[in-house]
Order: C-alpha cells, then sequence, then structure tokens
C-alpha cells in the first residue's frame, strides 16, 4: 500500500485530534470522505463501477461467462476476483510490485463473497451441473489515496447492481443433447438481487480509538486496522487483521460493533444512489475518467 | 523562443498551459502544473528524506532533493562554534527523516539543487500541525511568508507549495529558537481553526486560486458558514471559491 512519511510531531497532532473526535479534515471518527459513484463506464463489460473516495480511484469490470459449475456445488455458479494494483497508483506499484497486494486483496474479496447469505449463487445457474454463470470481477486501481478495501468493495456492489446477464434457455433436441439459446432482445436480461451484499469497513486504531476511513497520514500513525465485511442486515461474513501492530480483545470487539454500525449506514444510502441513477436511463450524464 | 514555447509553422506557440512572462523580445511561458524551481532568498517547507555525512536531504518538491548542509543550520542553544566530529555523529539527535523544516534558500547548484539554510530564529524543525501541499504556482511571491493569521492559527506559505498550519505559538515559546518541538495536547478550538483552513486551501488549490494571507482569510471567513467537513464537497467548495473570487476582486477594485 502506498504510504507517506510524518514527523513524530505530525503523529501526535493525528492522534490527539482522533481522541477529541476531530481528525485533520473535519471529519468525525466515524465520517466517510465524499464519495462519487458511477456506473456503466465500461461499455464491453457486463456490468461496471467507478468509485472515487479522496483521491482513491477503483474502477470494477464485471464479465459473465458460462461455465462449467464448480463439482461439489452442480447448482451455483461463481464469482472469480482478480485485482489489479496499476503503476499509476503509486510508484511502488511498479513492474511486479503491485502483486503482493493484488494478490492479498483478491483473497480477502473471496472471503468476504463466501456466504451464502451475501449473493444467491442458485440465480446463476443455467443447467445444474453442466452449465453456469461464472462472473468474472476485474478490479482496477486507478489512484491509492488510503482506503482501499471499502472503496474496492463499494464498487464491486454497484457494479453487481449494474450488471445485465443476458438470458438463456436451454434447449433439450431429441438425441438428448443440450442447446443453450441466447435471447434475441438485447434488453431481456438477467439482474443480480445486490440486497445481501456485503460492504467492508476498514477500522484502523489510532492511539486509543479507532477511525473508518483513513487517509495515508492516519494509516502513517496506526499500527494495526481491522477489516469487518458487514451486509445491510448487520451480519458480519469477513473479519481480518491487517497490519503489524497487536489488538487486544476489547479493541477488537469495539471495532467490530463500530464496523457493524458504520456498514449498516453505508447500505441504504448507497442502493438510494444506485436506484436513482438507475431511473435517470439515457438522460444520465456519463462523467466517464476524464473529469 | 523562450522556455515553454516552439516555432509552429512560423507561429510561435505554447508547448505549456501558464502565464506569459516577456522580457523584451524573450517570451517564456511558466507552466501551471511544475515541479518547484528554487530561488535564492525563497521561503520553502521541506521534508527531511537522508541524513547523510554532513548534511541533510530534504524533499521540497523540486526536481532534486535539497541540501541543508550542517554548516547551515543554528545549533541549539544558538552558540557560534566550528562544528565538530561530535556534531557530524549527533546529527539525527536534531533532524532525523520524516522531519518537517522551514528554511530558506541559500544558493542554487549548478545541477538545479537548492542549498537550504535555517540560520534565522523564525526557520527551523516544525512541530505540531497540519501539512497541505499544493501547485508551487498557486503561491503568490511576497514579503514574508510567515503569517499569524486573527482567525486563531499561523501558516507558513512555502514557495514550493508546502502550506504549514500550526497553532500560534505562545510568548514563552519563541525564544527557544529551531529545535524545540512541543508535543503538548492542542486546544479543540485552534484544532477547529486549523482544520478548516486546511479544508479552505484545498478548496482554493483545486479552483487555481493564488494562495496569500487575504485569499486564505476570505476563504475562511466565507467558510464558516458550513461545517469543517463540509467544505470539500464540490458545490459547497464552488460556492466558498466564488464569494472569495468576488471579495477579492472588489478589494482591488
Amino acid at each position: 500500500m502506498a504510504s507517506v512519511q510524518i514527523s513524530e510531531a505530525e503523529k501526535v497532532y493525528i492522534m490527539h485530534g482522533v481522541r477529541d473526535d476531530l481528525r485533520v479534515d473535519g471529519r468525525g471518527c466515524e465520517d466517510y470522505r465524499h464519495m462519487e459513484i458511477e456506473t456503466d463506464v465500461v461499455s464491453n463489460t457486463d456490468g461496471s463501477a467507478k468509485v472515487r473516495m479522496g483521491h482513491t480511484d477503483v474502477l470494477v469490470g464485471i464479465k459473465a461467462e458460462l461455465r462449467r459449475p464448480r463439482p461439489n456445488v452442480p447448482d451455483e455458479g461463481y464469482l472469480e476476483f482478480f485485482v489489479d494494483c496499476s503503476a499509476n497508483a503509486t510508484p511502488e506499484f511498479e513492474g511486479r510490485g503491485g502483486e503482493e497486494l493484488g494478490v492479498e486483496l483478491s483473497n480477502t474479496l473471496y472471503k468476504v463473497f463466501n456466504s451464502h447469505r451475501s449473493l444467491d449463487l442458485r440465480s446463476l445457474c443455467v443447467c445444474p451441473g453442466e452449465h453456469c454463470w461464472v462472473l468474472y470481477v476485474d478490479v482496477l486501481l486507478l489512484q491509492c489515496d488510503g482506503n482501499l478495501f471499502d472503496a474496492m468493495s463499494i464498487a464491486i456492489k454497484a457494479a453487481l447492481f449494474n450488471t445485465r446477464i443476458p438470458k438463456v434457455r436451454v434447449l433439450e433436441d431429441e438425441e438428448g443433447g443440450k442447446e443453450i439459446e441466447l435471447s434475441d432482445d438485447p434488453y431481456d436480461c438477467l439482474r443480480l438481487r445486490v440486497d445481501n451484499i456485503p460492504c467492508i469497513v476498514t477500522l484502523c486504531k489510532v492511539g486509543h480509538r479507532h477511525v473508518v476511513d483513513a487517509t495515508l497520514q492516519e494509516k502513517a500513525c496506526s499500527a494495526a486496522s481491522l477489516l469487518v465485511a458487514v451486509t445491510p442486515r448487520g451480519a458480519v461474513t469477513c473479519v481480518r487483521k491487517l497490519g503489524a501492530g497487536s489488538l487486544d480483545p476489547d479493541s477488537i470487539f469495539e471495532m467490530t460493533e463500530t464496523g457493524k454500525r458504520v456498514g449498516k449506514a453505508l447500505h441504504a444510502p448507497l442502493m438510494e444512489l444506485l436506484q436513482k441513477d438507475e431511473s435517470l436511463g439515457k438522460k444520465r450524464q456519463k462523467v466517464g475518467f476524464l473529469a | 523562443m523562450g522556455h515553454g514555447t516552439y516555432m509552429d509553422d512560423e507561429k510561435l506557440t505554447a508547448s505549456v498551459a501558464g502565464e506569459v512572462e516577456r522580457v523584451n523580445k524573450l517570451i517564456c511561458v511558466r507552466p501551471l502544473k511544475t515541479r518547484y524551481n528554487g530561488e535564492v532568498g525563497d521561503v520553502i517547507v521541506g521534508r527531511i528524506t537522508e541524513v547523510q555525512q554532513k548534511r541533510w536531504k530534504v524533499e521540497t518538491n523540486s526536481r532534486l532533493d535539497s541540501v541543508l548542509l550542517l554548516s547551515s543550520v543554528n545549533l541549539p542553544g544558538g552558540e557560534l562554534r566550528r562544528r565538530s566530529a561530535e556534531d557530524e555523529l549527533t546529527m539525527r539527535d536534531y533532524l532525523q527523516e520524516g522531519d518537517l523544516i522551514s528554511a530558506e534558500v541559500q544558493s542554487v547548484f549548478s545541477d538545479g539543487a537548492l542549498s537550504l539554510h535555517t540560520r534565522s530564529l523564525k526557520y527551523g524543525k516544525l512541530g505540531q500541525g497540519v501539512l497541505v501541499q499544493v501547485s508551487p504556482s498557486l503561491v503568490k511571491r511576497q514579503k514574508t511568508h510567515f503569517h499569524n493569521l486573527p482567525c486563531g492559527a499561523s501558516i507558513i506559505l512555502g514557495n514550493n507549495g508546502f502550506l504549514w498550519l500550526y497553532p500560534t505559538p505562545g510568548q514563552q515559546d519563541e525564544e527557544e529558537g529551531g529545535y524545540y518541538t512541543s508535543l503538548e495536547l492542542v486546544p479543540l478550538s485552534d484544532r477547529e481553526v486549523i482544520s478548516r483552513l486546511r479544508n479552505c486551501l484545498l478548496a482554493l488549490a483545486a479552483h487555481k486560486v493564488l494562495l496569500y494571507d487575504t485569499s486564505v482569510l476570505y476563504c475562511y471567513e466565507s467558510s464558516l458558514l458550513y461545517q469543517i467537513k463540509d467544505i470539500l464537497k464540490p458545490e459547497t467548495m464552488d460556492e466558498i471559491v466564488m464569494v472569495t473570487r468576488q471579495r477579492l476582486l472588489d478589494q482591488e477594485g
């Protein structure tokens, strides 16, 4: 992850500020930065979204393909994640520098979305045991300014909401062979139910308190952070500890509670925004990459 | 014919976006988005990146790291003595990697690197506060770059685009010189002023407004209508900067 150098005096200032619930940019400990979300930015994908939070920029593209389902769950589809830390994000990602972080992010996403409660994978099944939809979720980090996990999870949720999977019918012919027929209408598609998809909340421990949506300077003052994936109903699908420092059990409990509260509060406005964006339809002004 | 221009079919065209400078027949274009090009006498705020044998390397947002020689700093206590071998070994006690300093440009090396000095009590290591980074071309050249703003905080407008906001020091701190950093708790009221100023500086920088004490103060006053954390929302930013620009125009006219 990108890092900045800060002096001891700056660290003390930041930690005292967090203790008094007034961070350097005026936010409280549980406030997010201003977020901009745009869906349907990449035309040759089945669903896409771009999230900008402060200077962190994340682009997610989703492509659906037909494959054989996994042998142990023949009536479900699945998701494949791939995170690419672009060298544009920060000089540390030059060449193969971003690979380790990319692999770590992908693995976290697999854990977060592993639960049955998050996405109804049965809706992705076309023909049990033979064909199912596989969603390839590609995440591209364009700019890195702290809080990658949160921005990524919001972008994935927005992209899944935006995903349109073409409807297919399975036809049986006389010899028993199966044929897949794609619907003629390009607008006849399957939409995913994103009601229960979790969002990741990263909490960084600064001094004795913890902050949500830490900037790179605040991250430099924190020794450890906790990553909590929360669904809209408040269920926690994944908890991970990041960083080299230690966390005692009481603070882990406190941070998990805060994560649940902040996560739940994040979902409702997000869904509202996505639905409003959808309803604008063709009249929506696309901002895209050059804003 | 000067920097930032080229001949395109007999017509002189600018190759970068910026301000035009004319000296007799020499036309140059100074770009808006650029690294800091230091000049002698500029006040800068920089961060120590390396501690070398008799000098420190300072990051100042220029093409090359600037140099702060051991002989160019005031040793604590204000003594004027020759630098001994012991001083070399205890350099890290004065300034470490990551520390912020305010300094003045003493000279420019032939390769373009700047040589800094902190040979005055007003320069030296910076204590608690907030650093804001903007483009160097947005900082107006003025007589003094150290301002104690009436709203309750102080600011150093470094020519290199590094702006330092800090709580106004009390009377007793001024005799300490450059190396005492107070790690005492900064009161909440001062913090609010500093956070608000920080957001105002970012708002002004985003709208490419020239930064100097008056523009920063006007922006602060017009931001008082809003909560500190709302200042950076795009609509609020537009509002505040528009009011500031209007006041600055009225003041000039």
